[in-house]
């Protein structure tokens, strides 16, 4: 058994036979020509029959991936239409006297060139589809035909492909596919999530894999060759567990997350990094309730830089699209181990150096990620919230240290959105004194998993202690309901983004408690909203 | 001669389709169009060309029209720019 990891471009599993896939090489030969003016002819009936198949391939994908998909193909018609190209290619087969083949092959790579080298991430990715019409044209003139099918369902392997390529499968038998370039800007990627086909980039493919069986883990972004019978096994349950979740999606997708009474609840995803994004959006997330900061510094081997921290919250604002993102400062400490941050080794790590703390004792550190946030806010809408609060002193110096931070890119003439402070309530000092801390902040969010551990001291990574832990103590949920209590009267809203939030045994009593919001695991959204939709009792 | 300014509002900016649309477009009209940006231009008529400006969200446009009829298809381009981008 063999696993690669890549990275996903779309969520999902798909388990089958791997078919390498090689395009057709047209090894295009430079000939000398003495017909100029015939081989011009040759060229335009060719740019003729490339049009057609462009809009039969419009056509067919208009039916299979809509309006948005097929679009390309419409694009691709207007590129080979255009003057410049078609001038190109004439001016080469003229001035010297060569087949149209290679006269095309010759323009295709300058055009992709001119657009691989431009600035913007959108531009560079046309450099695909400069090949992409050119290879079109070149297969008319040489007569080889398009893509063959193949029989049995299978996972596809290839270098790279094309959108041309993608749309002409047949999608019963195609489960999956594993490239080794690609985007996740390229158009092939948009196809493969309108298709809703689990796809992996950045994969060192190898031919030998040709024929043997195929995991693809669109989740983790893990490719298994060979997989051992125990891992088949594993990903046949979760394929199943999947598509129960699709069959609960399709009933979920795009309703409004509002309980019978009428009051609209925030239902919101986790993301740990960057590369979680597709499962958010394609499970329906009204927003991201908490974007984990750690993943910058945990992947690191020095501290990440102000830009570079800016560029993952810029991306996950953008991608969000005017909806809600809650990035969580810096949660690190003695058992999140950082090398580069030097912390001593601690007795009690859970109750030590950590999160807000480090950020407090360290406020350079603190500084350079509320600028990169506060930079980030600019594209789009941005929270922050800050984790391991225990009293109204920490909030007000983290305040200060925010307006600090504000006065300097004022003075520096950076922009920034409005970015709305929140904290988390996880200690049991911060659930006593809410009332307190709502009068300064504008949310709460609610962090269940240390919550439980502190208010019943008990070590979840202890497994001798099970029998004596109850994740629904009614100590708990008391808690859970004084905080949300607290908000309510100071006027700000308060969520819950720990396991419980996701835990559908509790989702009615959160209603009656009158929770804002649940920031959950993307693939908990849809079952969280039919709950939510359903509850008929009294909210607050 | 007729000239307009236009601010490109499109998320990704004036990218292909809407490119090619412009291209269809001002091929129509049978006038000379010319998209200026950042000190350089580009025949409106030409879909690599305008795309290769990479003209992106927030960029100011000039676009010239020199031929018959020039306020006319300015009004137009004008109308096509503000549907499109």
């Amino acid at each position: 058994m063999q696993v690669i990891q890549g990275k996903s471009i779309f969520g999902g599993i798909a388990i089958g036979p791997i078919i390498f896939f090689t395009k057709e090489q047209n090894q295009v030969k430079r000939s000398k020509i003495e017909d100029t003016a015939g081989e011009i002819a040759r060229y335009e009936a060719a740019i003729i029959t490339a049009q057609e198949q462009l809009g039969k391939l419009y056509e067919k994908a208009l039916k299979e991936v809509g309006e948005s998909g097929a679009q390309i193909f419409e694009v691709h018609q207007m590129m080979l239409e255009d003057d410049d190209y078609n001038d190109s290619v004439k001016n080469i087969i003229e001035t010297q006297m060569v087949n149209a083949e290679y006269a095309v092959a010759t323009t295709g790579d300058n055009f992709a060139e001119i657009f691989a080298a431009m600035e913007d991430e959108y531009f560079q990715a046309r450099a695909v589809d400069m090949k992409d019409i050119s290879e079109r044209v070149i297969n008319v003139l040489m007569g080889v035909g398009e893509v063959s099918g193949w029989e049995e369902p299978s996972i596809i392997v290839a270098e790279d492909l094309a959108p041309s390529e993608t749309v002409q499968f047949d999608k019963s038998k195609l489960l999956g596919f594993v490239t080794r370039l690609g985007s996740s800007n390229s158009h092939t990627a948009i196809l493969a999530r309108t298709m809703n086909i689990p796809a992996l980039i950045q994969i060192d493919i190898k031919e030998e894999w040709n024929g043997k069986m195929g995991i693809i883990d669109g989740f983790s972004g893990e490719f298994y060759i060979d997989p051992e019978p125990e891992v088949l096994e594993k990903y046949q349950e979760k394929k199943a567990e999947q598509e129960e979740h699709r069959r609960l999606l399709a009933e979920q997708k795009g309703k409004p997350t509002v309980t019978k009474s009428g009051k609209e609840i925030k239902l919101f995803a986790n993301i740990g990094s960057v590369s979680d994004l597709p499962a958010a959006m394609g499970n329906d997330a009204g927003g991201i309730g908490l974007f984990r900061s750690e993943f910058l510094y945990l992947e690191s081997g020095d501290y990440p830089t102000e830009d570079d921290q800016f560029k993952a919250y810029k991306m996950v604002a953008e991608t969000m699209a005017g909806k809600k993102v809650i990035i969580r400062t810096l949660d690190i400490g003695a058992d999140k181990q950082v090398d580069y941050f030097n912390l001593d080794k601690e007795e009690n790590p859970a109750m030590g150096l950590r999160a807000i703390r480090i950020c407090l004792t360290r406020p350079e550190i603190f500084k350079t990620q509320l600028r990169a946030i506060l930079r980030a806010s600019a594209f789009g809408n941005i929270a922050v919230m800050y984790p391991m609060i225990i009293s109204v002193d920490e909030v007000r110096k983290i305040k200060e240290i925010m307006a600090e931070v504000k006065a300097e890119l004022d003075a520096a003439g950076i922009q920034y959105g409005e970015v709305e402070q929140g904290i988390m309530i996880e200690t049991p000092a911060s659930v006593i004194i809410s009332d307190l801390l709502a009068q300064e902040v504008d949310f709460f969010s609610i962090g269940t998993n240390d919550l439980t551990q502190y208010t019943l001291a008990i070590d979840r990574q202890n497994a001798k202690l099970d029998e004596f832990y109850n994740p629904h103590h009614e100590a708990v949920l008391r808690m859970i309901e004084m905080v949300v209590d607290n908000a309510h009267k100071a006027g700000i809203w308060a969520g819950i983004c720990g396991e419980l939030g996701a835990d559908t045994g509790l989702t009615d009593r959160f209603m009656a408690m009158g929770v804002d919001e649940l920031s959950v695991s993307p693939t908990f959204i849809y079952p969280v909203r039919q709950i939510i939709r359903e509850y008929e009792g009294p909210t607050k | 001669m007729a000239k307009f300014n236009y601010v490109i509002t499109d998320e990704v900016g004036l990218h292909a389709r809407p490119a090619g649309l412009l291209a269809k477009q001002a091929k129509a009209t049978g006038a000379k169009i010319t998209l200026n940006c950042n000190g350089k231009s580009a025949d409106a008529s030409k879909l690599m060309a305008v795309m290769g400006r990479g003209v992106k969200k927030g960029m100011e446009v000039e676009v010239t029209v020199e031929g018959d009829n020039a306020d006319a298809v300015a009004a137009e381009m004008e109308t096509f720019f503000k549907e499109n981008l």
